[in-house]
């Protein structure tokens, strides 16, 4: 069969993506259901020994955040403080408020007991250390 | 000649100020609330460091700058990315009196709160009737 460049084909992506997006990707098993309205954004990275996360959740306290390590699901919950009372006029309204909870399945196992996580003008860092099984091992050749 | 020009000079009067921009910019996410002495504007401006925000006011436009360095190195290999980290950039156009003199801004767990107190003289004043 002879591959064609298909545009529909790439409609048909594009909107799949687009429905993904909107829709939280529950359905199709993503690792990673993306990041709905108002949910804080995470980038997640390997840096050796460890696995990194880091999240950017302005307005938010350290007593706001609960982080949990179940397994392989990292569960981040924060709470986006309010600043609404009665009587106020908003001109704009644009920052998201309430209770927000990402789940994310991690890679690899983690040494729960040894994650550390640290709050820095809105951006939480978490340093989420490889379980020793899933560390990297150099493995000498012998000649 | 154009005539055009002309009349949307003489029309229009002094051209708003325009800004070049080079780089990509982030539109941070903004509240603008109005009290009864202020106008409270809160900014999303995570990573940012106080200092390298840049906040101007002139002629009723207000521009909020900043400068965000990366917290990564470019060869940062992601196993997953939502976002990017950069500078920010945002100008409104503010139609309240403002008494320039007086704004003030911290910056504190990533949100720049701005306070930007009305002029005297739109302030709301309560006329209290003398009763004979």
């Amino acid at each position: 069969m002879t591959v064609y460049f298909n545009p529909f084909h790439q409609l048909r992506s594009e909107m799949d993506r687009l429905l993904n997006g909107f829709l939280g990707s529950t359905t199709n098993g993503g690792a990673y259901p993306a990041a709905g309205r108002g949910q804080p954004a995470v980038n997640l990275w390997d840096q050796n020994d460890a696995l990194m996360l880091e999240m950017e959740i302005p307005g938010v306290k350290s007593e706001q955040i609960d982080i949990s390590v179940a397994g392989l699901d990292l569960t981040v919950k924060v709470q986006r403080p309010d600043i609404a009372e009665e009587g106020l006029t908003y001109h704009r309204r644009e920052r998201p408020v309430g209770d927000f909870t990402r789940v994310l399945r991690l890679p690899c196992e983690v040494d729960s007991n040894k994650v550390a996580a640290e709050l820095l003008n809105g951006v939480l860092t978490l340093t989420l250390p490889k379980a020793e099984v899933a560390k990297p091992r150099k493995i000498p050749v012998s000649s | 000649m154009n005539t055009e020009n002309v009349l949307s000079k003489a029309e229009g009067g002094a051209a708003a100020a325009e800004h070049t921009r080079s780089g990509r910019f982030f539109r941070p996410h903004v509240d603008i609330v109005e009290k009864a002495e202020e106008l409270l504007l809160l900014a999303d401006v995570p990573g940012a460091d106080g200092d390298a925000i840049d906040i101007r006011f002139e002629d009723g436009e207000l521009t909020l700058h900043g400068k965000v360095e990366p917290r990564q190195g470019n060869d940062r290999r992601y196993l997953h990315q939502e976002y990017d980290v950069g500078d920010f950039y945002r100008t409104f156009q503010i139609s309240e009196a403002i008494d320039a003199g007086k704004i003030s801004a911290d910056y504190g767990d990533g949100v720049l709160t701005l306070h930007l107190p009305k002029a005297e003289s739109v302030k709301l004043r309560k006329i209290a009737v003398a009763a004979k």
